[in-house]
């Protein structure tokens, strides 16, 4: 156990002290401090307010046949500050309650309702308690606590489905949409209260494609789990993938060769640029510029076929493994890569430009979906969306991981927070990561690329960050025996991030709530899992 | 205006020429494992790595049963690596669209020795009776229900039932200009009243199982089903659990079935062509 080396602790420890039942760093950058359950309000009001600290994720752990209760955990970090604090509560089995923070904190709205939906715990005082991942006419289960087998077959559900807030008011009215859409999209329900053409407010209902991962993740082995790690999200295949391996790899103190690092930049880099791309071409496309969405999916193709010679799949799976990458690349490989994106950097700016160029793009675009900075920060909004709404946050660099390190890189921060923006944050963006990609490329690629993994050892802890496209990706695992997992939270950005969707829709004409929510391009499964 | 006729014109053609002319892929692209059971010494390594349970096997005295399931396979290639003598090759094959269940799977019967090893290859088959028989009856109810099709123009209704969105990413390129699945006249349509196939993806979740019902009760007869992926297949590394039921012809039945994770564009569009009628099954056959 390492020195607590967090700032402001002794200012914390004068306040709280008689409250802490104790403090230790896993690591440099993870430290945990164990309160008693009903201090959460208190300390997450002072962390957040002295310490300017964000709360990134609370997840809870079923602890009761190893220490009689349950852990709720409280993820925090603070700016300029390249640790996480994580407050771990326990929630006694027998009086399952604890103090709900979604009042203040809407960005957990969901995650206490998951926690009170997987694990039965009640968050007392939360404004919206009923169900959410398990929906409406779900039987009471609780399919995270250790005593339900991952594999129970529920019977046909004959609970009620859920029921909607009325639409009131003259002339107001309600338009339901979903799960199953128009287009070729992820399944999930919104429900439209309009007035004439404007949006008065949206409600959403999510996890239609909750599939058990994370109780899964509890089963298989771990070299079989990275596999799952990479269905968490398809687009975000590589990142989830990486965040997970990245996990186990601190739990068992393994270090990295850096040629593995590096390969692990350059793909995640990839990842990126693929995704940011083909929304780019989306945008144009649903305020009518198909053309810049012919050239944009070409160059994702393009992308795509590179991914291939590289990973030897399209969505770059099966590349990442716990102690490195699979397989090394020959020099040709990596030559034909660097031509590639040299090949698409000139064909990227072309694209720009082509957008640029049309008017009427830009003026459909600017002032559309506005997410103010205010509500932003409010809501915990992160990655993309934030960033257009002057959220500055980057996990690359504020917990470098893999060899961000190596290669400095701007963060593209805009206040106005419209899709204009959003996008705009996207071409900044790919310019970066070319960047970062050709001086990744210009060093020698040699040496180790994968270490033999030991044993892993048992109970502990790790969190593990990366900044998928989307934004602040986090997994959280406790290790078990025969190198599997006692537990594994995934936290998907676009579980942050649907508040805002439904905030920056509001008093936009429902004719433009495609792009508004294609301009966040959030994942359903990453949210649902 | 004069800038998009320009770059439109530097750019050219794009689009392939697949299924009529075979498609050029990366030589590191994985596509269907393939396996020399005469060769192939051990089974256990390449079960012990298999993230989905693709391979398995049944061990009972000194015999073994090794099931290889290409609809749970997720092209991983781990159990090339783990398998000595090159008896598992990763091939770059990926047209493994099949209107059979069955024709995915394949069983090898050996003789161990003491170890545990492969001593002799007793047999190997598909896991169906009589194959003759079963692919006609197969392609004669597929051919009936094509006839009645308005002509061989197609309307595709997707449903996600749970995917990850990776089988999506792929489903969404077939309209790029590289793929442009309009050139078949095939189109995908907003409303399954509209729709001649419904494409699922996912293993279906226990959330998402009944609006799947309704969105295939909506579509007019004759309908087709195609299940897309691993997870459309069988589940997939997500399997049967409490929140999914593990396969789309657990709740419809399904015309064709397209492997992999997610099936590259020409896969989909191979299965897809083939649930229509117009272009014939792949065959593989490990038969020494
Ligand atoms: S390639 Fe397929 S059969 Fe081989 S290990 Fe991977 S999932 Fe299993």
């Amino acid at each position: 156990m390492k020195q607590v080396n967090f700032p402001l602790f002794a200012t914390f420890c004068q306040k709280f002290g008689a409250q802490v039942q104790s403090m230790h760093s896993e690591r440099d950058d993870e430290t945990y401090l164990f309160i008693n359950n009903s201090d959460i309000r208190d300390i997450a009001e002072y962390l957040r307010g002295e310490f300017e600290a964000r709360l990134v994720t609370v997840f809870a752990e079923d602890r009761c046949s190893t220490d009689g209760v349950f852990f709720n955990y409280y993820v925090f970090e603070q700016n300029d500050n390249p640790q996480y604090l994580i407050v771990r509560a326990p929630v006694s089995a027998d009086d399952p309650r604890f103090p709900s923070l979604s009042a203040e904190l809407p960005a957990v709205n969901w995650q206490e309702r998951e926690i009170q939906d997987w694990f039965g715990l009640t968050a007392t005082g939360h404004p919206n308690p009923r169900r959410v991942a398990l929906h409406d006419n779900w039987p009471d289960v609780h399919p995270l606590r250790k005593d339900f087998p991952v594999d129970t077959v529920l019977a046909p559900f004959e609970g009620e489905r859920h029921i909607y807030r009325p639409a009131l008011g003259e002339g107001v009215f309600q338009v339901p949409v979903g799960p199953v859409h128009a287009g070729t999209i992820e399944p999930g329900h919104f429900s439209f209260a309009v007035a004439g053409e404007p949006i008065l407010y949206l409600q959403l209902r999510m996890f239609y494609t909750h599939k058990g991962t994370e109780k899964l993740f509890e089963r298989l082995p771990i070299h079989k789990a990275v596999f799952l790690a990479e269905s968490v999200s398809g687009d975000s295949s590589f990142s989830h993938g990486t965040a997970f391996c990245q996990a186990i790899e601190r739990a068992a103190e393994i270090q990295l060769p850096l040629r593995a690092l590096i390969m692990r930049t350059i793909l995640l880099e990839l990842e990126r640029i693929c995704n940011h791309v083909a929304d780019i071409g989306a945008i144009a496309n649903d305020v009518g510029f198909v053309v810049a969405n012919a050239h944009a999916t070409r160059l994702k193709e393009m992308l795509f076929a590179n991914n291939e010679q590289l990973a030897g799949n399209r969505l770059l799976r099966g590349m990442v493994c716990v102690g490195g990458i699979r397989r090394a690349w020959r020099a040709w490989q990596v030559d034909s890569l660097c031509d590639t994106v040299k090949a698409f950097a000139r064909e990227f700016q072309d694209l720009v430009a082509l957008i640029n160029s049309s008017e009427s793009t830009r003026d459909r675009l600017d002032h559309t979906g506005i997410l103010k900075p205010k509500i932003a920060k409010d809501l915990g909004i992160v990655g993309v969306a934030g960033r257009a709404s002057g959220i500055d946050l980057d996990v690359r660099r504020d917990h470098p991981y893999a060899a961000y390190r190596q290669y400095p890189f701007q963060v593209p921060v805009y206040q106005a927070g419209d899709v204009w923006h959003r996008m705009q944050v996207r071409i900044d963006e790919v310019k970066e990561s070319l960047s970062i990609i050709t001086r990744a490329t210009d060093q020698d690629l040699n040496g180790e690329f994968r270490i033999s993994v030991p044993p892993i050892p048992r109970n502990r802890c790790a969190l593990s960050a990366v900044e998928g496209w989307r934004g602040e990706i986090i997994h959280w695992i406790r290790t078990g025996a025969d190198n599997r997992l006692e537990r594994c939270k995934i936290k998907d950005p676009s579980l942050n991030n649907w508040p805002a969707v439904v905030e920056a829709v509001q008093g936009n004409i429902i004719a433009d709530f495609p792009v508004i929510n294609k301009s966040f391009n959030l994942s359903y499964s990453g949210t649902d899992r | 205006m004069f800038k998009i006729l320009q770059k439109a014109i530097s750019t050219g053609i794009v689009t392939t020429a697949y299924p009529s002319k075979p498609v050029k892929i990366s030589e590191h692209f994985r596509g269907r494992p393939s396996f020399d059971f005469e060769k192939w010494q051990d089974a256990r390594p390449a079960e012990d790595v298999c993230p989905t349970g693709a391979i398995s096997f049944c061990d009972d005295g000194d015999s073994r049963k090794v099931t290889v399931d290409y609809g749970l396979c997720v092209f991983c290639g781990l159990c090339a690596e783990a398998s000595a003598d090159q008896a598992v090759r990763i091939t770059q094959e990926f047209e493994l669209a099949t209107a059979d269940r069955r024709n995915l799977v394949l069983t090898a019967e050996y003789t161990l020795n003491a170890d545990g090893t492969h001593r002799r290859l007793r047999a190997l088959h598909r896991d169906f009776s009589n194959p003759a028989a079963d692919v006609e009856r197969v392609g004669q109810t597929a051919r009936e229900k094509i006839q009645k099709l308005l002509g061989r123009s197609l309307a595709i209704r997707e449903v996600d039932a749970g995917s990850c969105n990776g089988c999506e990413l792929e489903i969404i390129a077939l309209n790029n200009p590289i793929y442009d699945i309009e050139r078949f006249g095939i189109h995908f349509v907003a409303s399954p009243r509209h729709a001649d196939m419904l494409l699922v993806t996912g293993p279906v979740t226990r959330n998402m199982e009944f609006a799947l019902l309704k969105t295939y009760r909506a579509m007019p007869e004759p309908r087709l089903v195609v299940a897309v992926g691993a997870c459309g297949i069988s589940g997939g590394i997500f399997g049967a659990n409490y929140a999914s039921l593990g396969a789309v012809d657990k709740v419809l039945p399904v015309d064709v079935y397209i492997p992999g994770c997610p099936p590259r564009p020409q896969a989909l569009l191979q299965g897809i062509l083939l649930a229509v009628g117009r272009l014939r099954e792949t065959r593989y056959d490990e038969r020494p």
